[in-house]
């Protein structure tokens, strides 16, 4: 069977393959639409922290034994901790200045970090395995489905689908959107507002380290993963509009669609066409598909 | 009177950024007073209400919350005191609804009016409770505004120009609002523009210029203090 003279094996696989890359997008600017949305600042650092995420599973397994579950649960803790210093320590200093200040400070931080990864490990990959439970594949008749790809989907989806309803749904969330409005405000009703902001960066940075654990078994856990993946993640986050949290996820999922179909019908485009749609998006709308003007 | 202020300001400076606002204020409220600062705009009435909760820029002198000194503490450990506050500009947040604007702020304290007495004062937010907290009408966001720091048991409340632009029927719905809130037992600062809604409501009024208290006297003297208020405010 074909579809505009492509085999259907190749068109669902190359979805699939879209999909998965969608997750991770959706995951990222995610994460950076929470960290945004509060604290006003472009986190640059979100890729090494999610390159981070994924050596924070490989060290796990390579020092003290211990397998992919384990470091699902404790890489986001450890890496949001990391978050939580970096906030504490440096962050904090800058939310009077402009956007600009923050994104230098969080860019030289994704240097630094990644410098010292190099130093430590080199540039080459560091191979993690597939938990045994997500090894093969399932047959759906039409198509092989790779158990650990589904995995990533499903999972990044509930994830994010969880932090969708934690923001719009709860008490929780409604501090955190009272928060982006007017946070000298919610303070004025007697809300930590310093200690949700630290939190906030925290949990933020903690969807980067999870994107970094789903990642490590699909690619090589190395240095510079970060620094490849966050230019189009950032090209997402404007598409979706800066701060939107259903548009981060929905623009993430749909441009990693999108690439696996341009990859498919013309291969050429695929690395640039998520950089076509960023310049039309912000020629035709400058705040992003779900974003408001400010 | 033997028992602590709700409220006592000694010499209370404040800045925004370089600029000097406010210049030694004293004033003293008592538990379950309706007190209303007056003056023109610039002379530090809203900034008062603000630098008692931290949100000017640096302060200076001594402010007291039922007691308790807070000039070093940090803006939300002072609303954890009991103090609410409602802005000059409401702050009505347009990515909540109107129940979730309502519901906001936490509990600081025990014996807040439940949600039910709320409603029953506000039948309107009982209506519109799902819209969007903007799209209310500019009376009902006044009315949000002030219905939330009731609910969370703060017996000291900061309500900065409630009656600005809104009609007079509702104006009077907002007099006989504090009214209710003094037969309750509020302690209760209004900064207002509008003396004729002000002054009938007011145990006790004070006439700010420049940053500072200029003159403060009680209900009952108003008539005689009549040719003096002119002159500072002009009216």
């Amino acid at each position: 069977m074909e579809v505009f003279g492509v085999p259907l094996q190749a068109l669902l696989g190359q979805l699939l393959l879209g999909l998965v890359n969608g997750s991770f997008y959706a995951l990222l600017s995610l994460g950076l639409a929470v960290i945004f949305g509060l604290l006003n600042i472009i986190n640059f650092s979100h890729g090494a922290l999610y390159m981070m995420g994924a050596y924070a599973a490989w060290m796990m397994m390579e020092y003290l034994g211990l397998g992919y579950w384990w470091s699902l649960l404790v890489a986001p803790i450890a890496v949001g901790g990391v978050g939580v210093v970096i906030e504490r320590l440096m962050l904090r200093r800058l939310y009077k200045l402009d956007h600009l200040y923050g994104l230098l400070l969080t860019f030289g931080i994704a240097l630094i970090i990644e410098g010292v990864y190099r130093d430590q490990f080199g540039v080459s990959g560091q191979p993690y395995p597939v938990p045994s439970a997500l090894r093969g594949a399932t047959n759906l008749g039409f198509m092989i489905l790779p158990n650990y790809r589904a995995w990533v989907v499903v999972a990044s989806l509930v994830i994010c689908l969880a932090t969708w309803y934690v923001i719009e749904r709860t008490r929780l969330g409604a501090y955190l959107r009272a928060g982006t409005e007017n946070p000298r405000l919610v303070q004025a009703f007697g809300i930590n507002v310093p200690r949700m902001v630290m939190l906030t960066y925290g949990f933020g940075v903690a969807l980067a380290a999870i994107a970094g654990v789903l990642a490590a078994p699909i690619i090589q856990v190395n240095p510079l993963m970060g620094s490849n993946i966050i230019i189009v993640v950032f090209a997402v986050v404007v598409i979706g509009g800066m701060g939107s949290i259903l548009g981060s996820i929905v623009t993430g999922l749909g441009l990693g669609l999108i690439e696996g179909l341009t990859r498919v019908f013309y291969a050429e485009a695929s690395a640039t066409v998520v950089f076509v749609i960023m310049a039309v998006v912000l020629l035709l709308r400058p705040a992003g598909l779900f974003g408001r003007e400010r | 009177m033997a028992d602590t202020p709700a409220l006592e300001l000694r010499g209370l400076q404040a800045w925004y950024g370089e600029s000097h606002v406010l210049h030694g204020v004293d004033l003293t409220v008592h538990k379950g007073e309706v007190v209303t600062l007056l003056g023109r705009n610039g002379a530090g009435r809203t900034s008062t209400l603000r630098a008692i909760l931290g949100l000017t820029g640096a302060r200076a002198g001594s402010i007291k919350v039922d007691g308790a000194e807070v000039i070093n503490a940090s803006t939300h450990q002072i609303a954890r005191l009991g103090v609410g506050y409602c802005p000059e500009e409401r702050g009505i947040f347009a990515s909540l609804s109107c129940e979730e604007n309502l519901m906001l702020p936490p509990e600081v304290r025990s014996g807040g009016m439940t949600v039910e007495a709320i409603y029953a004062m506000f039948p309107n937010l009982r209506e519109r409770r799902t819209s969007q907290g903007t799209r209310l009408s500019g009376g009902e966001q006044q009315m949000l505004a002030v219905a939330r720091i009731l609910r969370t048991g703060a017996n000291l409340l900061l309500l900065d120009e409630i009656s600005e632009g809104l009609a007079p029927v509702i104006v009077q719905a907002l007099a006989n609002m504090i009214r209710q809130l003094k037969a309750l037992g509020y302690t209760v600062v209004m900064v207002e523009q509008n003396f004729r809604f002000a002054a009938p409501l007011a145990d006790r009024l004070f006439v700010m210029e420049h940053g500072r208290v200029v003159e403060q006297f009680a209900a009952a003297e108003l008539v005689a203090k009549m040719p003096l208020l002119h002159e500072y405010l002009g009216v």
